[in-house]
């Protein structure tokens, strides 16, 4: 079966980000850029598949600017087999993401859609669950397994309380969650070979889906920030400053 | 304006994250009708009615919403959510689940994991890991928001009499099933309610050292968290998680013990009051964040800070 993930090219998870001076935003120029986590914890999941023998294809596909292609290349690199950007400059909301997106699982026809449960920029967590309204295909959300059996995918999903399995007829979407699986790295020679693999562009307008947006940014500001703390000495001396000046116990 | 919040609940008890849901509901203003959806959800609708400011309970109890299963319950939230100018649900897993399908339907952006209410139709919210703060204005017709609990103060879960309705409409997808649960079972206050949270990292070494905060916390009546690292490395179940990727807390005090501080671990726990940070290494990231530091063996100071207590 064809599997087709899907990728987003974010900020590093261990960058520091700082808000621009005008509150427009948080400052991105020359900061380094990499696959966001869960996505790579969803193009694992399809290698494993495939190499299962339970996928046979694996299409790796983002939406956002020309970089994108990077990204999209360490994809290849991991084991996907070809990749579509579908390239757009605009800053996209979840839901117009999840109509491109949309468009493209209605042109590629594939039986599971894996995605991140949430990009660590704006920390979403909606794309999946929107995709998936918009396909009428079922929805398994935080993915800690993923096991397919004939036409049907059981997901084991973290919840609050725990774990909780469900059953979910094929076609279907999943989105990782941490435990998932734990990415390789990509070899060298992979890379080198990934080179080589489709990558094909295409642009959110060709697709022809709206992608206005009902949301607008404001503005974006630091958090505030905590007042310095102190260093105690004991034990002793740590219970009466919890007792008797931060009165808490 | 009508406002539709989203119970959150086990089909017996009413989960208390849907009280800060209602409180958040408050703030924009307007009548506040909750939904609950479930099988035999009797228990959770009489509760519902009894929390202040409430207007309308309606209750949609069929089998097909017993589990939560969101292919089944966003095309009834969604069919009832059309007449309402917001529809709310607390950023629980469940409420994360299923609201962005609702807003899908309804053809319009989600706002996720509010903070803060600013007017009827601007609201704030964290990205990038908390550390940053966005102001996000809606224009759209039916506002689709959630809600992080540790942003509102609850409101009163007594004091409301609100009229309880019954919906008929039953909405079954057919292309999902619930197969099986597993709930850790623990005896402790919940964590994302916990007045005080003990919560241990990768400092702590073994599963079995858990137990010294178990007992810890058993004193100060709090729940016990964990870092990523501390769950990843398998000493703790993952609800324990505290972070950006688990839950978000904000107690009256978090004590985090043998844990570095790690972005994504602040972004769940920086709004808690005080800070207490118990750490051997002085240039962890943590202390830059405590409000009371210790530099010190974990394990000399957790017998001493427990009986001293």
């Amino acid at each position: 079966m064809k599997v087709l993930v899907s990728i987003k090219r974010v900020v590093d998870y261990n960058v520091k980000v700082r808000v621009k001076a005008d509150h427009s935003g948080v400052d991105l120029a020359n900061v380094k850029m990499s696959m966001n986590p869960f996505c790579e914890i969803a193009v694992e999941e399809a290698v494993r598949l495939k190499e299962k023998g339970v996928a046979t294809e694996i299409v790796v596909v983002s939406i956002g600017l020309s970089a994108a292609q990077e990204q999209l290349r360490t994809a290849l690199a991991l084991g996907a087999d070809r990749a579509i950007l579908v390239e757009s400059a605009e800053d996209l909301t979840s839901l117009a993401v999840a109509k491109l997106l949309k468009a493209v699982v209605d042109k590629e026809q594939p039986q599971l859609v894996i995605l991140g449960k949430q990009a660590i920029d704006s920390d979403n967590n909606q794309t999946g669950q929107m995709l998936a309204a918009l396909s009428g295909y079922g929805q398994g959300t935080f993915a800690s397994k993923v096991e397919i059996s004939g036409d049907s995918v059981a997901v084991t999903r973290e919840v609050d309380g725990g774990a909780q399995t469900v059953s979910l007829k094929l076609p279907a979407i999943v989105t990782t969650d941490l435990r998932l699986n734990e990415p390789r790295y990509a070899s060298l020679p992979n890379i080198m070979k990934a080179k080589k693999k489709p990558l094909d562009v295409v642009t959110a307008d060709a697709l022809g889906v709206s992608t206005a947006s009902t949301n607008t940014t404001v503005k974006v500001e630091a958090p505030a920030a905590r007042s310095a703390g102190i260093k105690v000495t004991s034990v002793a001396e740590l219970v009466e400053k919890l007792k008797n000046e931060a009165k808490v116990l | 304006m009508t406002i539709l919040v989203i119970a959150e609940h086990d089909n017996k008890v009413l989960a208390p994250a849907t009280l800060n849901t209602v409180a958040a509901a408050a703030k924009i203003g307007g009548d506040i009708h909750v939904l609950v959806a479930g099988l035999g959800v009797g228990a959770v609708a009489e509760a519902a009615a009894k929390i202040a400011g409430v207007a309308k309970v309606l209750v949609a109890d069929n089998a097909a919403y017993a589990h939560q299963l969101p292919e089944n319950v966003a095309p009834l939230v969604a069919e009832l959510g059309n007449g309402y100018s917001h529809i709310l649900a607390a950023a629980t897993s469940n409420g994360k689940n299923i609201l962005p399908r609702v807003a899908a339907q309804l053809d319009v952006d989600q706002i996720s994991e509010i903070i803060s209410v600013e007017s009827a139709d601007t609201f704030k919210r964290p990205i990038y890991a908390g550390n940053a703060i966005a102001t996000v204005q809606s224009n759209a017709a039916v506002k689709v928001i959630t809600v992080r609990a540790t942003g509102f103060d609850p409101v009163a879960a007594e004091g409301g009499s609100a009229s309880v309705e019954a919906v008929g409409a039953a909405h079954d997808a057919g292309i999902a099933s619930f197969v099986g649960e597993e709930l850790a079972k623990s005896d402790r206050p919940e964590l994302t309610a916990a007045k005080i949270v003990v919560s241990g990292g990768r400092g702590m070494q073994s599963g079995d050292n858990f137990k010294h905060l178990y007992a810890l916390a058993d004193k100060l009546g709090a729940a016990v968290g964990a870092s990523r690292a501390a769950v990843d490395a398998g000493f703790v179940p993952n609800d324990m998680q505290v972070g950006q990727t688990g839950k978000i807390v904000a107690p009256q005090l978090y004590i985090a013990v043998g844990i570095s501080g790690a972005i994504q671990h602040l972004a769940g726990m920086k709004d808690s009051k005080v800070i207490v940070a118990i750490n051997k290494d002085e240039e962890a990231p943590i202390f830059q964040v405590a409000d009371y530091g210790l530099v010190a063996d974990l394990f000399e100071v957790l017998p001493q800070l427990q009986s001293s207590l």
